[in-house]
């Protein structure tokens, strides 16, 4: 692995050693000096087009705990704004000799641009709407660590399904590891041209969500996008929080084992009830502690062995 | 290659053959040199109070969790035992493709004032150890640490030396040594070839 761009690039086995790396990490996170040698004198630059809290800062945590240099850049404040185009600052960024950008951006299949235009290792933090690798792999790990071996687990993906990036990772990645999934959305929500992408991916969809919830063991919920509110979508908040949202009631139509989880942030009230996000069986508080694990993880499997960008 | 990466990964339960070549030790031999090992560290340690026993994955979790017996078998002390990963710390990282860590277990005690004995199965090159004593540093500070080896090899290019040894097994750097452990490989014994 010199890239990670998507989960489509990753082979099941992949997944699994990203995951169980994982599990070696998170262990790191209780020690007293948290730190490992492994990266040493490796330089990551964290680059930032979109605004993001999680996955910046614990990218740079990862890194800082393997011993990396890591710098963050924003869009804002560099020469971005400045009206430099994207490949001159990619190129100037990479002739200081950094090993890794972890680039988010919010066009589509940016980092796998700038892969092409450089020899450093590139990580998808987020692009657009297409994917977010690194989210999937920290949920299907927070998920493994809660339910088990994912093989034949159910797992029901619900929210802004058109807009997510996260969907389309976490779809590809649950898949690959085994597990049943179903997308419940509002019609209006569903990625345009979703039958046939079920029919050849072997998923099902679902505009009921009553009718899922008892037959699944975890459930995802994503986020609506309050700023896409007046796009039409669907007629008022409180009628999707009604008719898509985990509420309390529908707490109930779980079964005792089944989790819940949010990549966050979360609309409280809006998809996600206040009852089902501090619930036990919430999931939400984990998968940020398993962040910074499953990146570690990342940097590892990306950096620390032969055939990089050495 | 460097010579610290030769360290065998284990097969999959079930593949219970030998190895082949010159059988050095076998399962009886082991069980010997381990029960002279527990009452080696008893007798340095003056008893089993502070021990803290750490394999280093693969082979030197079960020697570890082997050893702990032999010395309950002794003085009817437990003493704590765990694994200690140090996949992390190699300094040949890069010349390798990444796989995956083994699970570092420490003990609830932790490491602090204790005296840690690290267990492994083949002392060679001495890299392996010196990668140990990094990760050890790194979760506390024991009030001393000693090393346990099944089989000492020698050719070791580090300054570092085990306190309690199987056997020393002189060797050539073309021999490949090979150690199988019931736990890990279904067989039993030492060969060389």
């Amino acid at each position: 692995m010199k890239h990670l761009l998507s989960i489509a690039d990753l082979s099941a086995e992949e997944i699994t050693q990203v995951l169980d790396t994982a599990v070696s990490m998170h262990e790191v996170q209780d020690r007293q000096v948290k730190k490992l040698p492994t990266l040493r004198g490796r330089t990551i630059i964290n680059f930032f087009f979109e605004d993001s809290t999680r996955t910046r800062a614990s990218f740079e945590i990862a890194g800082k705990w393997m011993s990396a240099d890591t710098i963050n850049l924003t869009g804002k404040g560099t020469s971005v704004s400045k009206g430099e185009s994207l490949r001159d600052t990619v190129l100037t960024i990479d002739a200081m000799g950094v090993d890794m950008m972890i680039i988010r951006h919010p066009a589509s299949g940016a980092p796998a641009q700038i892969a092409d235009w450089t020899d450093c290792s590139i990580v998808n933090a987020g692009d657009g709407t297409h994917e977010h690798p690194s989210q999937a792999l920290l949920d299907a790990y927070t998920l493994r660590r809660a339910l088990g071996d994912l093989r034949g687990r159910h797992v029901a993906i619900v929210g802004d399904l058109t807009h997510s990036r996260v969907l389309r990772s976490n779809l590809l990645c649950l898949r690959a590891l085994g597990a049943q999934v179903t997308l419940v959305a509002p019609p209006t929500l569903m990625p345009s041209g979703v039958a046939a992408w079920a029919a050849a991916d072997g998923f099902e969809t679902s505009y009921d969500l009553d009718a899922v919830l008892p037959t699944v063991d975890a459930v995802m919920m994503l986020r609506v996008q309050r700023e896409r509110m007046s796009g039409g979508y669907f007629p008022t908040a409180r009628e999707y929080a009604v008719t898509y949202g985990l509420t309390a009631r529908r707490l109930g139509l779980l079964q005792d084992h089944a989790v819940i989880a949010h990549p966050g942030p979360m609309n409280r009230g809006l998809e996600i009830s206040a009852d089902a996000a501090d619930a036990a069986r919430s999931l939400v508080l984990d998968q940020v502690s398993a962040g910074v694990a499953v990146r570690m993880s990342i940097l590892y499997h990306l950096l620390a062995g032969e055939g990089d960008a050495q | 290659m460097s010579p610290a990466r030769e360290r065998e990964v284990a097969p999959p339960r079930g593949a219970a053959r030998p190895p082949g070549g010159r059988e050095v030790l076998t399962g009886d031999d082991i069980q010997r040199a381990l029960k002279r090992i527990a009452h080696e560290i008893l007798e340095g340690n003056k008893g089993p109070d502070d021990l803290v026993l750490l394999g280093i994955p693969t082979r030197g979790v079960p020697l570890a969790h082997r050893l702990a017996v032999a010395v309950a078998g002794v003085e009817g002390a437990d003493v704590p035992t765990g694994s200690l990963d140090i996949t992390m710390y190699r300094d040949d990282l890069r010349s390798q493709p990444t796989r995956a860590p083994e699970p570092m277990k420490v003990p609830a005690g932790g490491v602090d004032g204790k005296v840690v004995v690290l267990v492994d199965d083949v002392l060679y090159s001495g890299r392996t150890v010196r990668a140990a004593l990094d990760s050890l540093a790194d979760l506390g500070r024991p009030a001393s640490v000693r090393l346990a080896v099944l089989v000492d090899r020698g050719h070791r290019e580090l300054p570092i030396r085990a306190d309690y040894v199987g056997k020393n097994l002189p060797t050539s750097r073309s021999e490949r040594v090979m150690v199988r452990l019931h736990e890990a490989d279904g067989a039993e014994g030492v060969w060389i070839a």
